[in-house]
């Protein structure tokens, strides 16, 4: 088991190195010169070179990418050339919607859709597994801006009962932080509900055609236990993977749920970034993002060995 | 899903009821059509997918106005008998710019579906046939897929310049790793297969043996994904022009006019739905198409979740 976890774990380098190099290599290429952005219009050459110089930007690519390296292992993700504010300084400003935002949203989905895949499962082929179904398809076919913008018109505009749109933080009460979180959580969750609740169905389907399954209907398990604690547990390896898989849906989400919702968080300030062509920034946020996406899957990984005793690579 | 099990029910059936001196090449094949009546979902995203792409090629005589003219005394005018989805900030024509931008968006999807496919498979079955070039372009594949789908076409397209090329090349750089990784898979899993041993045997050299054995096994699970890219394509095309990061903002695309509504969403919710509906609708019949297809074909691969 340990060996499994070490190995696992150390999989991950080559991963997090491709994204880094990938990363710094995306935004190298990035035109315009960000020496000529700092100096501003009225400099001299000598002063651009001055900065290139202060900057490393004239050094080797190979130089500048370990230099860069060097200073993400110190936290130091460069400086933001809009505002030229630290962009660290900047992420720790907006990271708070952005986790609000996402638990919120992660415990509404996997809180509806396993139970609601188990169902579905159960009654295969009733008009309440086509329910299901349907939704499957047609939340994974629905972008998160279109859902998002029917809910604010629906429960926003018509039925007044949600605020439109912005964010409260938790200081400023419970209510108004969660009224806030609503619609945004749902627009957000609604395709990885989709996503879930398929797998679930698909998993637990297959699960309760096994032997153990029968012979606890046999001795006459309640449907509730046979489901949720002899069926679900059997499934759970397909569901807990596609959660992971499911996150880079989630992150990739926020970006647009915070632009549509205005909430002042980490995507919102990636959207602000590509107007103004901030690359410290934007790489930054790919740097960020990507990392939550590695770890949360590589806990996953670790996950499958307490979730299923039989894996013992 | 009954029906697919129906399907492979009777399919078992014909088969155990052939003459055994019949070789398994002989059973009768069903046409297309009669597979997809026996797949109902398919035939509707079919036919909801043909009705899109109708009213895209269509689009310049289903458009009564120029979807770019401007008509400055007809703003923010509701859905009308005059403007059948109503008009925008500036009284451009809704229905002319949905239209139009139906075909943006159909291009986008099926162009990037063919790249992400072909060069997916040409680094696929590199990455199947040689070892070392394997060890290689899975890292970085794997690298590729941890960086979410749309902030890595939001990092291309912010160091590039806006452009319809510019939006199919970074969306199908993010798609092409899930390529990769199907390609890659089938050529794992039929190069263990008895008759490619073999070919291997008799003296067939191994890239005769990847265009000749392997290469038709990936042509299924393949027309499934290019579905999904086309749709997924077509979403993230959408998202990128909806955040100002993808086609320039004059082109008319369904991302652009949802960007250009959000301002008004309270006085004219008509320009950001319209197109939204009718990109919803688009991506729903290409998915039911992909999963309708996936159950016809039956690609053990092509589970792409």
């Amino acid at each position: 088991m340990w060996g499994y976890i070490v190995r696992r774990i150390l999989a991950t380098i080559p991963v997090v190195a491709v994204v880094a190099v990938v990363v710094f290599s995306i935004l190298h290429l990035a035109p315009g010169d960000p020496a000529a952005v700092i100096a501003g219009d009225q400099a001299t050459p000598q002063q651009i070179a001055a900065i290139h110089a202060r900057l490393g930007l004239d050094r080797p690519f190979h130089e500048q990418f370990l230099v860069w390296l060097g200073n993400l292992s110190r936290g130091d993700f460069g400086t933001s050339i809009f505002s030229n504010l630290p962009v660290s300084t900047l992420f720790l400003q907006r990271l708070e919607p952005t986790i609000a935002l996402t638990i919120t949203t992660t415990l509404l989905t996997v809180g509806l859709a396993v139970p609601i895949g188990v169902i579905a499962a159960w009654k295969a082929g009733s008009w309440a597994d086509r329910a299901v179904m349907t939704f499957a398809v047609l939340g994974f076919s629905f972008p998160v801006f279109v859902i998002g913008y029917i809910l604010i018109l629906v429960f926003a505009i018509w039925l007044d009962l949600l605020p439109i749109q912005g964010y409260r933080s938790l200081e400023e009460g419970l209510w108004p932080f969660l009224r806030h979180l609503v619609l945004p959580s749902l627009a957000l969750g609604i395709s990885f509900m989709a996503l879930i609740a398929r797998i679930t169905r698909a998993s637990v389907l297959e699960v309760l055609s096994q032997d153990h399954i029968r012979t606890a209907r046999a001795k006459g398990l309640p449907t509730r236990q046979l489901l949720f604690d002899h069926a679900l547990p059997n499934a759970a390896v397909p569901i807990v993977t596609i959660i992971g898989v499911g996150v880079a849906i989630l992150l990739g989400g926020v970006v647009v749920t915070e632009s549509v919702f205005a909430i002042p968080g980490l995507g919102r300030l990636v959207v602000d970034a590509i107007l103004h062509r901030d690359y410290p920034v934007i790489q930054g946020a790919l740097l960020i993002f990507s990392g939550v996406y590695v770890l949360v899957n590589l806990a996953i990984d670790l996950l499958y060995v307490v979730i299923d005793p039989r894996i013992r690579y | 899903m009954s029906s697919s099990t129906r399907a492979s029910v009777t399919e078992a059936g014909a088969l155990a009821g052939a003459p055994p001196e019949v070789e398994p090449h002989a059973r009768p094949r069903r046409g297309l059509i009669w597979r997809a009546r026996r797949h109902p979902t398919v035939a509707l995203g079919a036919a909801l997918l043909v009705v899109m792409v109708v009213i895209a090629v269509v689009a310049p005589w289903l458009s009564v106005y120029d979807p770019l003219a401007i008509e400055a005394l007809a703003r923010l005018r509701p859905p009308s008998a005059e403007h059948l989805l109503g008009t925008d900030a500036i009284g451009r024509d809704l229905w002319s710019r949905t239209v139009h931008g139906g075909r943006i968006s159909l291009l986008i999807g099926i162009v990037v579906a063919i790249l992400a496919t072909s060069v997916g498979l040409v680094i696929g079955l590199v990455s199947g046939y040689n070892r070392i070039a394997d060890a290689i372009l899975m890292r970085l594949m794997d690298g590729l897929m941890s960086i979410p789908a749309i902030l890595l076409a939001i990092a291309l397209m912010a160091v590039a310049r806006a452009s319809i090329v510019t939006v199919i090349v970074a969306i199908t750089v993010v798609e092409v790793p899930r390529v990769v990784r199907l390609v890659r898979s089938v050529v794992l899993a039929i190069r263990e297969q008895p008759y490619v041993e073999a070919a291997i045997v008799v003296g067939s050299r191994f890239p005769k043996i990847l265009i000749r054995h392997i290469l038709p096994n990936t042509i299924a699970p393949l027309t499934v994904q290019a579905t999904y890219i086309c749709a997924a394509a077509i979403l993230i095309e959408s998202l990128l022009s909806f955040l100002g990061a993808g086609t320039p903002p004059e082109v008319p695309s369904w991302g652009n006019i949802m960007a250009e509504g959000r301002a008004y969403f309270q006085l004219a919710p008509w320009i950001i739905l319209a197109p939204g509906l009718f990109l919803a609708a688009t991506v729903l019949a290409i998915n039911l198409m992909g999963d309708g297809l996936r159950d016809m074909l039956d690609p053990r691969f092509a589970k792409r979740m």
